[in-house]
């Protein structure tokens, strides 16, 4: 193995009709790591992806496939396979045809063909459905047919656009499973394109954090949580997100930055002995606690977590507190300037 | 005890009949009943003054398989059906997909081809005859600068039925591929990037995965180009009334003549019975035996 990266994009770039599509994207990622690239629609991630696969070509820069300089390839030259959002089963295809249907066009021999499937259709949990036409399965299943396709060839990179999202919230979590152990298993790389970052964090190596076209940060879901390098980071990641505070408010921070502070770092304090008195804007019951909105001049997004049930009136001042070393600082350009 | 679930089951069924009735009012009045009465006519023989009409059963269908003009209609519509249906479709086919596809100028192709079916027919019909006139046509004109010899098209049994096909297929063509344009609408993006990572020839793709996601299209045209294929007249009253010595005469110009120029209705009623039962048997084939082999969506 050469010690290159297995894919690599050197600021890459793509845009259309003059409109930003992304800009100066860099990355590199390991062979068999799974990477995410998140961000809210429009950010540029599926563009990234389809620019991985072939299906446009950039602008500017240079992609990197196992050490070949894949930048204008066409999508079939690049060895990768690819679940789409919605995903392209031929509707008039059985599950069989539509799992064999690459192979086929590579002409590979039928009895390989039909030993491969049967083991994609196996790994996928989908034996005995081999007969059955896309619109006679659940979502679910349509999207194990996805994933099997995109496994079926034995492709090294499997690039993944948003595959869960026509999926309802139970089955979700359970597919998510499913796709990190088959990745693991396997021992293939995944790029997998999401807006949901709980599935970025949960599955994910590697996070890339996308906005207005460009990556924000590239770090593990502990970087990304812990040690946010913007004030947009911060604010994306985590259920709530940080809380962001203008230093004036409080006392012994230098004046002209923004705090980051996450509701698990604040704790509800007896009136008048708190380094912030503020006001109880909603609760929020969430079963194992309760999740209390705080409103004060100069913060957005304050939150309390408190355990169990405890639904505080609104409009009930409190005080909180907080210790110096949970506190991340942003400069005014919202970069962050904590000492890491 | 079940009163209230025959009552719902009542309820359903006059909710039901009351959705059908609109439809089935207007096809009794204007298809059922009709068809009915023309076969009733055509048992009977023709009325003249010393003759009333009189039931005479399938008689007036035995004149007409005696008759040698009705068979070489027959022939001569076999013949423009067979040319015209899959020439067109396929033309329309093959427009469509170039239409389709990421061309310059895309919305001045579809509309170019679709002028012909907008343009009313009496009108393309003489556009046409101006066309095909000998001597002064455009077609003997740009023959004459290769030296090519007048060719009176319309006027020689044996291009006759050639040029009204030719008019035909570029009528027809052009309708036709609206519909294809439109179901290779619905086909999504997805699937050509899927194919295309799989590296999928454009051919293999066209061939496997959209001419089967157009057959419910490719049914529905060719039902319309049969059923059309016995319903040309306009253009034959135009360009050559069904000459010369009847070698372009189609069936319901036949038919045409027969009820309103011969005057013999019951003859008219009984051919009109025939193409009825010809067309029910080949749609019924077409929809038996290619709706087994097609995918809907």
């Amino acid at each position: 193995m050469s010690t290159k990266p297995f894919v690599v994009l050197e600021n890459v770039g793509k845009q259309w009709n003059g409109q930003l599509g992304v800009e100066g994207i860099s990355l590199e990622i390991e062979e068999g790591s799974f990477v995410a690239l998140l961000g809210p629609s429009g950010c540029g991630k599926s563009t990234s992806l389809r620019l991985l696969a072939g299906l446009e070509i950039p602008d500017q820069g240079k992609i990197f496939i196992d050490g070949a300089d894949v930048t204008t390839s066409a999508a079939s030259d690049r060895n990768l396979s690819m679940v789409f959002q919605s995903y392209a089963l031929f509707p008039h295809l059985s599950v069989a045809e539509n799992v064999i249907f690459g192979l086929k066009v590579r002409r590979v021999p039928k009895a390989e063909r039909q030993e491969k499937m049967e083991r994609a259709l196996k790994i996928t949990g989908l034996e005995g459905l081999e007969k059955r036409k896309p619109g006679e399965l659940s979502g679910g299943q349509r999207q194990r047919v996805a994933l099997a396709r995109a496994i079926v060839a034995g492709q090294r990179l499997c690039l993944m656009d948003e595959p869960l999202s026509n999926l309802d919230a139970k089955l979700r979590s359970s597919v998510r499973k499913d796709i990190k152990k088959l990745q693991r298993d396997l021992g293939i790389t995944v790029v997998y394109v999401t807006h949901d970052q709980t599935e970025a964090m949960s599955m994910a190596d590697k996070v890339v954090l996308m906005k207005d076209g460009h990556i924000q940060q590239i770090g593990s879901p502990n970087d990304l949580y812990n040690h946010p390098q913007n004030t947009f980071v911060a604010e994306f990641i985590g259920a709530p997100a940080m809380a962001l505070i203008d230093s004036n408010i409080i006392n012994g921070i230098e004046n002209g930055n923004r705090i980051g502070l996450r509701a698990e770092n604040i704790t509800i304090v007896p009136l008048g002995e708190g380094r912030l008195s503020c006001r109880v804007s909603e609760a929020e019951f969430l079963g194992s606690e309760t999740l209390i909105g705080l409103e004060h001049e100069g913060t957005t997004g304050l939150n309390v977590l408190q355990p169990g049930l405890s639904m505080l009136p609104s409009g009930q001042k409190i005080d909180i507190t907080f210790d110096d070393q949970d506190l991340h600082i942003f400069n005014s350009a919202g970069e962050s300037i904590t000492g890491q | 005890m079940s009163n209230h679930i025959n009552l719902e089951k009542r309820r359903q069924a006059i909710y039901g009949w009351l959705m059908l009735s609109p439809a089935a009012l207007m096809l009794s009045i204007f298809a059922f009943y009709p068809s009915g009465a023309t076969f009733f006519s055509s048992l009977f023989s023709k009325h003249t003054r010393r003759r009333p009409s009189e039931f005479i059963g399938i008689e007036n269908y035995n004149d007409l398989f005696a008759d040698p003009t009705f068979w070489l209609v027959v022939k001569n519509n076999l013949f423009y059906a067979a040319i015209t249906i899959p020439v067109s479709v396929i033309i329309a086919l093959s427009m469509a997909l170039w239409a389709n596809s990421k061309i310059p100028a895309r919305g001045f192709v579809r509309t170019a081809y679709f002028t012909p079916t907008v343009l009313p027919m009496i009108a393309a019909a003489n556009l046409w005859l101006f066309f095909y006139t000998p001597g002064l046509g455009v077609l003997d004109q740009i023959g004459s600068l290769f030296g090519l010899p007048s060719v009176n098209w319309l006027g020689q049994p044996e291009t006759a039925l050639w040029a009204i096909i030719f008019v035909t297929i570029w009528k027809e063509a052009g309708f036709f591929m609206i519909f294809y344009l439109a179901a290779l609408q619905t086909i999504p993006e997805d699937y050509k990037e899927a194919a295309d990572i799989e590296g999928t020839s454009r051919w293999t793709y066209t061939r496997r995965i959209v001419l089967p996601l157009l057959m419910p299209t490719t049914l529905f045209i060719l039902v319309n180009a049969m059923i059309n294929s016995v319903k040309l007249i306009d253009h034959l009253f135009i360009l050559t009334k069904g000459g010369p010595s009847d070698a372009s005469k189609l069936i319901l110009y036949y038919i045409w003549e027969m009820a309103f120029a011969f005057f013999d209705a019951p003859h008219a009623a009984a051919m009109t019975i025939l193409i009825l039962l010809v067309l029910c048997i080949v749609a019924a084939i077409q929809f038996i035996y290619l709706d087994r082999r097609t995918h809907y969506q």
